[in-house]
């Protein structure tokens, strides 16, 4: 058998070894017994001085080759089962994906504070200052300077808890009118605020009445400001919380505070504006009270009626909410049933 | 107020339906409650003629009734009614008819005696009890002899009229009759107002002669009587009747009928006395005195006192003036002459008196909001009119007047451009003035401006700007364009204090806990829990219940009063925050000043069980990662620390820290003492509470950035055994102290102080990070700076190394 022969078989011989391998073991022994310092290639090798010159290189380079297919093999055969085991071993580490996610401790702010934030955020945008208020108030800011003198038969609507004669739990956030009036300087610029906080009514508490509750009131004064700038802000104001098909209607109403004075109405959600039990038929909603400033009011304040006027309005938070999201016990915002709190979530 | 539609179209002629005139008062005037006609839901129930009548066989009370309802036989009917009789006609409710609260009526056997339907009340077919006539309200009612059988009865009872209830604001006290609110519509639906007026006939003797009266005109700026003689007292007429319980009233006689019908129309509510009754001729309009008595019509006693107004005559009060008449001079069977009273009382004091008797009528809500006081003398002779007419009297000459001080109608000079710079609008002089005159309004022009003379029914008006909200809600809100004001550019940014205030809350929710917002009134007890420091309590003067009647001094324990709501709803793991008020008030001061707090409370676990996670009560170091987390969000300036504090009452003295920043404490952590835990039915409970307004007045730290280092850090493990009473804090200052340059921070891995550790001592271990930011750390300089911190550990704090 000449060399050559018995390389071709070596390398017959070799590729089937090395298919037969099974695991990384095998490979390596195989790997070992073909291409080894004692191994078959390098004894063909050795045996080339006998050859003629003239052989030589070609039987050389036909050695060269063989080892090179079987390296290659070997390389091959290795990466292949390597992949095995790598696969066998994911598969073991397959998991039930449908298994639920390790929960976390996840707090949501109030609904109330949702619609405070939404509201301030809204105003903000439109150059409003943010402010707050006591809510402990004197008789002079919450009624006496808001045109309710002592005696007024619309102190009646606002059932007051009082705590002396003077002082008593704010029925509205109305005061904090009389006073950022006091205090504004109009040489700087235009009054634009609003002031959210909670109010509180002689009320006893039941699904419609709570003793304690939020509203955010609303004020703008300046030389040129109209009603119907009113209705535009109540409108974006609607819309910016309830949605574009919201639509808003203006009502006669009575607050000593504004003249003229009105309630405004938005579409009835649950209906659209067709008519159903939640609306009594009327395909309206009320949602707040609003209108011009009282000229007796800016007077008290010290600002000049035949100068400056505007329009303030009040929302109440609670009602929002209670509307929006179909809530049916007020007293729920305030009896902080972890079921309730963690209901309103969505942030998408 | 429940105003007839058909009343209303007797005035004016309009073509719209109830329900549409209803939402044009709503937005145009004031609030309408809602549209009724009585008949709606009724049906089949027809007029009876009783043609024969005889007792039940098996019955003390019912009887057998033939009627006759218009069909070829008669139906027999069973009646238990005391009142049923022969020759009557009746309302029947056919078999298959439907009566009040949709209740349907079929044909049924009584005792064994077949009845194809039902002999009907009032109050069956829908009227309120209090509406219904004396004489019917314990039986069945009976129709005019000239109702026709068969016919629908809810023509003959004014059934198919609409009703619309008004909501009358306080300034709108002219609503609260026909006449106002025909001028109203009159402006609305841009038509004229025919109103008719009285022409009163005359006989008999001269007033003067027979009646004086003696008016205090500051408590009656308008004093009126009239005198009809020879009334012959009956039932009103139909007509008439209907008007009243439509309107919510029951029909009584003739002649309160007509003051109340009178009323109803002009808005001005009149009293019909029995003259006869009067001690003298003299009535007087005067204070009571006080020990003064009066037994009103509804047969209540009053005490009297120098706040009431009363009428008098010259031994005692005989009404309670603007209120309700007494009993001694109201009209029996019996009178025959009759003093009619119209007059306006002092809204004041009419509004205390309603109050302080209890007594609100439908003559003190007109006097609280006003009357039309150029009507006083239209409203008496009306119903002197109506007296002659219906009741047969003879109206006596003149009138008795005891003050006349009817006001000088209002004048307002309005411009045309303030008009139209404060409504938005581009209306023409024209129709403004047009929406004047239409509420019957005197306008003269020149130039721009618009001289006004109100009406004097419209006392709610007294300058431009209630003359605009007459303009704008007549032209119509629904046409105001609507803008958005324009002027000088403002900046609308939060203020510090506000960012940091959103800021404790987002941190705190991050953190995992829930906001709520809980009662910032409470009981005495509750309001003087876990004080930060001492404080007066508040109370209200009136609370409405003891659960509510203090303010707050602390937001913790409205927080527990919400977990033990949630407890007792079996909700155990509750996670809770609240930022708030709480409310210091000063011994001597009567107003308290109210700081920010902030507090949260957990019990259960904070982190949810579920299948790979096991429960983990929540405990106090879990809260202190908390308050400390929070502390960081807000960059206090200064080190916070946390010393043990076992004085607060509510508070387990062994689990509670006062929480420090800068060595000023500004709070406390730690369970709530299992006393106060019994106390609300509540679990372990983990709570904090800080003062938030300190935290915003603190310096800040502000971010900045920090070179991370390249070089590599090296940290040494080191475990020794300390005395009981050594802290954390004592063994982790030294080593900041002592740990050398290098030293880069400090960290607790393991607490032991179990069995294998001698009794009275703990083991502690820390890792110590070395770290050189500007070259490689040698082995030895760590070593060397290990050694010696060891050895202070040793000989300061007594540790022995293991």
């Amino acid at each position: 058998m000449s060399l050559k022969d018995k390389l071709s078989e070596l390398r017959q011989r070799g590729l089937a070894d090395i298919k037969k391998s099974s695991d990384l073991k095998d490979v390596n022994q195989v790997r070992v017994q073909l291409l080894g310092k004692k191994g078959p290639i390098t004894e063909v090798l050795r045996g080339m001085r006998d050859l003629d010159a003239e052989e030589r290189p070609k039987v050389g380079a036909f050695a060269n080759e063989i080892r090179d297919d079987l390296t290659n093999a070997l390389a091959q055969r290795k990466a292949e089962l390597e992949q095995a085991v790598l696969n066998a071993q994911l598969a073991k580490e397959t998991l039930d994906v449908t298994l639920p996610g390790t929960p976390v401790a996840k707090g949501e702010p109030h609904v109330i504070q949702q619609i405070v934030d939404q509201i301030e955020d809204l105003f903000l945008g439109m150059g409003y200052q943010v402010l707050s208020g006591p809510e402990v108030e004197e008789d002079k800011y919450n009624f006496e300077m808001m045109n309710l003198p002592k005696n007024h038969p619309a102190r009646d609507m606002q059932d007051t808890f009082y705590i002396t004669k003077e002082i008593l739990m704010r029925t509205q956030t109305s005061p904090m009118q009389a006073r950022t009036l006091e205090k504004h300087d109009f040489s700087q610029g235009p009054l634009k605020m609003i002031s959210p906080g909670v109010v509180y009514r002689r009320d006893t508490d039941d699904p419609t009445h709570s003793h304690q509750f939020h509203q955010v009131e609303g004020l703008v004064i300046d030389k040129h400001i109209t009603m119907a700038d009113l209705k535009g802000t109540l409108q974006v104001l609607a819309h910016e919380l309830f949605g574009d098909k919201f639509d808003v209607r203006l009502r006669p109403s009575y607050f000593p505070f504004t003249e003229p004075s009105v309630e405004a109405d938005i579409t009835c959600f649950n209906c659209g504006g067709k008519g159903c039990k939640v609306c009594k038929n009327t395909g309206w909603i009320e949602v707040l009270g609003a209108g011009m400033v009282h000229p007796n009011v800016l007077k008290m304040a010290g600002v000049d009626p035949d100068v400056y006027g505007g329009f303030a309005f009040g929302v109440g938070p609670d009602r929002f909410a209670m509307l929006k999201y179909g809530v049916d016990d007020i007293r729920n915002f305030y009896l902080n049933d972890v079921r309730f709190l963690t209901q309103f979530t969505k942030k998408g | 107020m429940k105003i007839s539609y058909n009343w209303i179209k007797e005035y004016l002629d309009l073509n719209v339906k109830p329900a549409d005139l209803a939402e044009k008062i709503e937005r145009t005037s004031v609030e309408v409650d809602g549209v009724t006609t009585p008949s709606d839901g009724l049906k089949k129930i027809v007029v009876g003629h009783v043609l024969s009548m005889v007792a039940h066989p098996d019955s003390d009370h019912l009887h057998i009734c033939q009627v006759d309802v218009g069909e070829d036989d008669p139906l027999q009917i069973v009646c238990g009614a005391p009142n049923v009789a022969a020759g009557q006609n009746v309302i029947v409710a056919l078999p298959g008819s439907r009566i009040a609260d949709n209740v349907k009526i079929k044909k049924s056997k009584m005792r064994g005696v077949p009845s194809a339907g039902m002999i009907c009340a009032l109050q069956e077919i829908g009227f309120s009890e209090d509406v219904v006539p004396k004489a019917y309200v314990d039986g069945i009612y009976v129709l005019p002899a000239d109702a026709k059988p068969g016919d629908a009865v809810y023509d003959y009872l004014g059934m198919n009229d609409s009703l619309i209830d008004l909501d009358v604001t306080p300034n709108r006290g002219d609503m609260l009759s026909l006449y106002g609110t025909l001028h109203d519509l009159a402006a609305i639906y841009d038509q004229p107002v025919k109103l008719d007026h009285p022409e009163v006939k005359e006989s008999g003797a001269a007033i003067a002669d027979q009646l004086a009266v003696h008016v205090d005109d500051q408590l009656s700026p308008q004093y009126r009587m009239r005198l009809v003689k020879n009334i012959k007292l009956a039932p009103s007429p139909m007509w008439l009747q209907i008007r009243l319980w439509n309107a919510g009233m029951r029909p009584i006689n003739n002649v309160v009928d007509i003051t109340n019908y009178i009323m109803l129309k002009y808005g001005q509510p009149l009293h019909a006395f029995d003259y006869d009754k009067f001690a003298g001729e003299d009535v007087y309009v005067r204070t009571a005195k006080a020990g003064e008595k009066l037994t009103t019509l509804d047969e209540n006693d009053h005490d009297l006192d120098e706040n009431d107004i009363v009428i008098a005559d010259e031994k005692a009060p005989i009404a309670l003036a603007g209120v309700m008449g007494g009993l001694s001079t109201s009209i029996q069977d019996g009178t025959t002459t009759v003093a009619i009273e119209s007059a306006v009382f002092e809204h004041d004091h009419i509004r205390k008196a309603a109050q302080r008797h209890n007594l609100h009528t439908d003559a003190s809500q007109r006097f609280e909001r006003g009357v039309n006081q150029a009507g006083v003398q239209e409203a008496l002779d009306a119903a002197a009119q109506m007296m002659n007419e219906l009741a047969a009297g003879d109206v006596q000459v003149g009138t008795v007047v005891g003050s006349e001080n009817i006001p000088a109608p209002a004048v307002i000079d309005l411009t045309l451009t303030h008009v139209n710079a404060v409504l938005g609008t581009e209306l023409t002089m024209d129709q403004v003035s047009h929406i004047l005159e239409s509420l019957g309004f005197k306008v003269a022009i020149n130039g721009d401006t618009l001289t006004v003379t109100v009406a004097v029914r419209r006392n709610d008006i007294h300058i431009p700007a209630d003359l605009l909200e007459e303009i704008a809600r007549i032209y119509g809100y629904d046409r105001l364009p609507a803008t958005l004001p324009t002027g000088r550019m403002t900046m609308g940014t939060l203020t510090t204090k506000q960012r940091l205030m959103r800021a404790t809350r987002h941190s705190l929710e991050g953190l995992g806990l829930n906001q709520a917002i809980s009662y910032a009134l409470t009981t005495e007890e509750k309001a003087q829990m876990f004080m930060m420091k001492a404080s007066e309590p508040t109370h209200l003067a009136w609370p409405m219940t003891v659960d509510h009647a203090v303010l707050r001094m602390n937001v913790i324990s409205g927080l527990l009063d919400d977990i033990a709501y949630n407890s007792a709803r079996k909700v155990k793991d509750v996670a809770l925050y609240e930022q708030g008020r709480v409310f210091y008030r000063e011994d001597g001061n009567e107003r308290p000043s109210e700081e920010e707090h902030i507090a949260g409370a957990i019990t259960g676990t904070l982190m949810p069980e579920a299948w790979n996670q096991p429960a983990k009560p929540v405990d106090f170091y879990q809260m202190k990662g908390i308050v400390a987390a929070y502390l960081q969000d807000m960059a206090v300036n200064g080190d916070v620390t946390y010393e043990p504090n076992a004085d607060m009452p509510e508070m387990h003295p062994g689990r509670t820290a006062d929480v420090l920043v800068h060595g000023h404490r500004i709070g406390f952590l730690g369970q709530i003492h299992p006393l106060i835990a019994k106390q609300f039915k509540i679990a372990a409970t983990y709570v904090f509470e800080l003062n938030l307004q300190a935290i915003i007045d603190m310096p800040k730290q502000e971010n900045q950035y920090d070179v991370i280092s390249r070089y590599p850090a090296i940290t040494r493990d080191i475990a020794m055994l300390v005395d009981d009473d050594i802290t954390n804090e004592q063994v982790v200052a030294l080593i900041e102290r002592r740990g050398g340059a290098f030293l880069q921070s400090v960290k607790l891995f393991d607490v032991y102080d179990g069995v294998k550790v001698p009794k009275g001592k703990k083991s502690l271990a820390y890792t110590l990070t070395y770290q050189d930011k500007h070259e490689t750390l040698v082995d030895d300089a760590v070593t060397q700076a290990f050694e010696k911190v060891s050895k202070r550990l040793e000989d300061d704090l007594g540790a022995q190394i293991r």
